[in-house]
């Protein structure tokens, strides 16, 4: 079972990664998503597996699993909700400040001549 | 007496003053140009009060020290020194600064309102008053610094203009290039020495003159003072920056910053002099330097430019003073920086009136002005006189103990000879360019096609210029009487050592140095005569241009950087990323091999049928993404299935908190996303090269195959919790059995405080971005078909309805029980968060926007103050900032709740979630609705 999660983690991170790297700002979004997900089973993966041993204390039970990479995780996982928004509001207002999705916000140059660098922004 | 120990606080006092007096003009010159003046000038005059009191001590020969530690471990002390040599230099600086101060309110334009002027004016007084009264070596070198600085905003004060801006920065360059030789020097002698205070240096001069450092420390601190000093071959940076405002040429380029260069070598004479390195070298590039800038004045057609070329001499000449090492030729360096500043100050703004009455400096044209400003030219005839070296001005005198020392001076030799006939060089060369400077300005026919009629200047314009050549003749004529005692102690200062014997008056007799002096006088004369015909000659010279050459450099030099910093930063995100991943790839896997395995044999869980399918549908919702991401609804499809995926690895491993967040978050990212997908592209281009592609898939393989190794290490290592303690502590301290909402809102409640600051930071940070946005609203989808026409279908608003009560009363109820049981202020947040979401889809923003609040801010705000506030209601008990309190209640229906004073704080954390949702989302509906069928 612990394999198959760490290879999912991977896997997450992998194509999160890919995504990414991508030059338009809708897969660097979804890019993104996967990876939180992936960092967010990566911090539970802390607490280690157990099954059938939720954290809540009751008399008759002895075994619970580790509270503390769940509290961290559950602020995470809405922290990170916070983010994406962010981040595709940011993917907006550049779609309406650049005229198109490039993540690089190329700016369009009028003449031919000065196209070979991208000009800077900031 | 009491107050002689605290005396020496004046000396902080007084710099604090400067520095803190630097805004005042800016705030003030809103009342006019004259409250600007006033307060510049008060700011100077305040600080020579408060060191005034400190004069007697340095004038018997005394040092006032004040030390404060500061880091002291590293050297680096707040210590202040007052001595002879500070003392006069003071003077100086703020004598002439609040000459500087009043002329400068006449000569700048009347639409200038001089805040900016006099603050930067203050600034460099500050820091120039730091250089000479600092005791710790790295705190010099800190004011030094500034010096060059402010020296930089001076000369680019008409900032418009191309040439100001290119002379700034030369200047800068150049002496900020010395300073940073000159820390090193620092630095090295702080090695050396074992301590940065100049008390404890100047007492190791004999052990910094032994080490095998000493070539080194020389060199680098020499550097800063050359290039402040502007000698030779660092001179061209000096007559460049007289694009400055004459008050600024008058003040820093005259009489103080390029002064501090010679302070420098004044400062550490008595650690550095005395060896033949120290001689050859500082007397050579003084030497040279005086020659050249004497003959380069010569030449000048601007006169502001001669003035320029003359300061070079003159510091060429006070240089080859110190570098000459005996204590008479000290005592007549010393002396000379006196009579230079007072005379040279008095020229630049004698200088400056001409040209702000003529409009032109140029003396083929600005002829004949005795008869127009008489008073004027008297000033500038008498003060030149000095700076020629004119018997009974105080100029004669310090060339006059140049001269006699020039010809006992026996440092050299069997070449001996060469000084006295260089001295005498020199001295014809400085009476020529100072005849020219009068002849051709106050006579020599009449004025040639002015751009303004000149006549006198404004009476208060005048003043600085006569209270200068005053003091040129007072101390021209008695010279003990007027400087020296202040000369006795700046130049015991300087040798740390007894004086020389010597006697300050006009007449010495009829000797070999007043034969000197009537040779440079005669001889200048003379040459000024055959001036057309030395001028024809020294065109046809090749001119080697300092500037030329270092303008080159400095811009292949940009070029140079300018093309490295292409290949590192070309502005292209996802190159950064790449680079990013790519050290982190690194990073990660030489951590991964050159650590030790901590794989133990834990026992593993086995695996299931339900997790073998659940991980097949989230490998194909995430592999799906990546090769289906050019259709981007179906992506956001995809990456839904992997989102309940990861909400079920959380059920079936023991974390139904975590699940329950997830499964919410995950409705409200899917509603977020196909927002936005509304407005952006539909698709993505195929756009990426092959080997942009491979590269990519490189990176990816790499981190998630480094990912799962770790991840699977991480899983199977044993490991030690601290956990126990929360699970042990949960109920009987913090009055709940859902220990991970404990821990939330109790334990470590103010992590959560930050938490939920940073979410209510991102929300506002949307409503930021989304304020003003406007984007064009698609009529149709990718397909081309137009979007259907009932947004709103019946069937789904009429579902709606009624869900909400429901949806809300589960929020409630998962709140409260959030305690003991999965639930909480963040899961209940987001379930309302949705429920009401739902609501403006199903009915259409403008819908819902009637029944929701209008703006949001105002409930994050309530959310967190409510969480602090709960906190600080602690402190009212003489407890920590969070700590909890509990007890029971029973409420009919719900059942035993454990109602904590915590549940305040997980109330903060509700509204705060509840906002966040319902800002970003419905902003975004906002802009649906502006662009809509309006």
């Amino acid at each position: 079972m612990e394999a198959i999660l760490a290879i999912a983690i991977g896997l997450l991170f992998g194509c999160g990664v890919y995504l990414m790297l991508r030059a338009r700002t809708f897969p660097v979004i979804i890019g993104l998503t996967l990876m939180s997900y992936a960092v967010n089973l990566f911090l539970f993966a802390s607490g280690r597996l157990m099954v059938n041993a939720p954290p809540i204390i009751s008399a008759d039970v002895a075994r619970y699993t580790d509270p503390i990479p769940q509290a961290l995780v559950l602020t995470a996982i809405v922290i990170g909700f916070g983010m994406t928004a962010y981040i595709v509001t940011l993917a907006l207002r550049g779609l309406s400040e650049s005229g198109d999705d490039h993540v690089d916000m190329l700016e369009k140059s009028t003449d031919q001549a000065s196209n070979q660098l991208p000009k800077r922004n900031l | 007496m009491i107050e002689s120990v605290s005396l020496p606080i004046l000396l902080p006092l007084a710099l604090f003053i400067a520095v803190s007096g630097v805004s005042l003009p800016l705030m003030v010159e809103r009342y006019g140009r004259k409250a600007a003046a006033i307060a510049a000038g008060a700011v100077m005059a305040l600080c020579l009060a408060s060191l005034a009191p400190l004069f007697s001590s340095a004038i018997s020969g005394q040092t006032v020290i004040a030390h404060f530690d500061w880091l002291p471990s590293f050297g680096l002390n707040l210590s202040f020194r007052l001595d002879g040599l500070g003392m006069l230099f003071s003077i100086l600086i703020l004598g002439i600064g609040i000459l500087v101060v009043l002329y400068a309110h006449y000569y700048l334009p009347e639409d200038d309102k001089l805040g900016r002027f006099y603050a930067l004016l203050l600034l460099f007084m500050s820091a120039m008053l730091g250089v000479v009264l600092s005791e710790n070596l790295l705190m010099m070198v800190v004011f030094w610094e500034v010096t060059s600085l402010s020296s930089f905003l001076l000369i680019a004060y008409k900032s418009a203009s191309h040439e100001s801006r290119i002379a700034a920065r030369m200047a800068l360059v150049v002496t900020g290039a010395g300073g940073l030789a000159f820390l090193a020097g620092v630095l090295l002698l702080g090695h050396v020495v074992g301590s940065y205070e100049l008390t404890d240096v100047i007492a190791a001069a004999t052990q910094i003159k032994a080490d095998p450092l000493y070539p080194t420390i020389l060199t680098l601190v020499l550097l800063g003072a050359f290039t402040k000093s502007a000698q030779f071959p660092f001179h061209f940076w000096l007559p460049n920056a007289m694009v400055a405002p004459t008050p600024v040429s008058a003040y820093l380029h005259s009489a103080t910053m390029v002064k501090a260069g010679v302070f420098l070598l004044a400062r550490f004479y008595p650690v550095l002099s005395g060896t033949d390195a120290w001689l050859f070298s500082v007397s050579a590039v003084g030497g040279i330097t005086l020659v050249y800038g004497a003959y380069l004045a010569m030449y000048r057609n601007d006169f502001k430019g001669l003035l320029a070329y003359s300061t070079i001499s003159h510091l060429g000449l006070t240089t080859l003073l110190f570098g000459l090492s005996t204590p008479m030729s000290v005592v007549a360096a010393v002396f000379h920086i006196i009579n230079h500043a007072i005379f040279k100050a008095s020229l630049f703004m004698a200088a400056g009136i001409i040209d702000h009455e003529c409009g032109s400096r140029d003396m083929r044209r600005v002829n004949g002005l005795f008869k127009m400003m008489p008073i004027t030219a008297t000033l500038a005839m008498l003060a030149a006189g000095s700076m020629a070296g004119v018997p009974l001005l105080n100029g004669f005198l310090s060339k006059e103990m140049f001269f006699t020392e020039s010809i006992v001076f026996q440092g050299f030799g069997n070449s001996h000879w060469i000084l006295p006939i260089f001295a005498t060089i020199a001295g014809v060369l400085a009476v020529a360019y100072s005849v020219r400077f009068i002849h051709d300005v106050f006579f020599n026919g009449e004025p040639v096609d002015l751009p303004r009629q000149p006549h006198e200047p404004p009476r208060w314009m005048r003043v600085p210029v006569e209270v200068l050549v005053v003091l040129c003749l007072l101390v021209g004529i008695f010279p003990a009487w007027s400087v020296g005692a202040l000369l006795a102690s700046a130049t015991g200062a300087t040798l740390q050592s007894p004086l020389p014997v010597y006697d300050l008056k006009i007449w010495h007799g009829f000797n070999l140095a007043f034969l000197m002096s009537l040779i440079a006088l005669a001889g200048g004369v003379g040459l000024y005569m055959m001036r057309s015909t030395l001028m024809r000659w020294n065109d046809q010279l090749p001119t080697i241009s300092s500037r030329t050459f270092f303008e080159r450099a400095y811009q292949n030099l940009a070029a140079y950087a300018e093309k490295i910093l292409l290949i590192m930063d070309n502005g292209s995100l996802q190159r950064y990323m790449a680079v990013f991943f790519l050290f982190v790839f690194i990073y990660g896997a030489w951590a991964f091999i050159s650590g030790d395995s901590m794989v133990n044999a834990v026992s593993l869980l086995p695996l299931d049928i339900a997790s073998g399918i659940a991980f097949f549908a989230l490998a194909l919702g995430a592999l799906g993404a990546v090769f289906m991401h050019h259709r981007r609804l179906l992506s956001i499809v995809l990456v839904g299935i992997v989102g309940l995926v990861v909400a079920l690895i959380f059920v079936r491993f023991s974390a139904p908190d975590l699940a329950l967040t997830q499964l919410s978050v995950e409705v409200v990212t899917t509603v977020l996303m196909l927002l936005a997908l509304h407005y952006l592209p539909q698709s993505t281009p195929k756009e990426s090269s092959k080997t942009r592609v491979s590269r990519d898939v490189l990176l990816a393989l790499g981190i998630g195959l480094g990912m799962a190794f770790v991840s699977f290490e991480l899983l199977t290592s044993s490991f030690s919790t601290i956990s126990d303690f929360y699970l042990q502590q949960s109920v009987p301290g913090g009055g709940g059995s859902n220990v991970v909402n404990v821990i939330l809102v109790d334990f470590r409640g103010f992590d959560t405080l930050g938490e939920i600051t940073v979410l209510a930071m991102a929300a506002l940070g949307t409503h930021a971005l989304l304020n003003q946005l406007h984007l064009m609203q698609p009529m149709s989808d990718i397909a081309g078909q137009l979007w259907a026409e009932d947004a709103h279908p019946l069937f789904l608003k009429m579902l709606m309805r009624p869900l909400l009560p429901l949806a809300l009363a589960v929020a409630v109820y998962i709140f409260l029980r959030g305690h003991n049981l999965p639930g909480g202020g963040f899961v209940a947040g987001l379930v309302t968060g949705v429920a009401l979401i739902l609501q403006s889809l199903a009915g259409g923003f403008a819908f819902a926007e009637d029944r929701l609040p209008k703006s949001y801010p105002p409930i994050l705000g309530l959310g967190l103050a409510m969480a602090a506030g709960v906190g600080l209601i602690s402190w009212f008990f003489v407890r920590p900032f969070l700590t909890s309190a509990h007890g029971h209640i029973e409420i009919p229906l719900v059942g035993d709740i454990e109602l904590a004073s915590v549940i305040i704080f997980d109330l903060g954390v509700y509204l705060v979630v509840v906002a966040t949702v319902l800002l970003i989302l419905t902003e975004l509906g906002r802009i649906n609705m502006k662009g809509a069928r309006v």
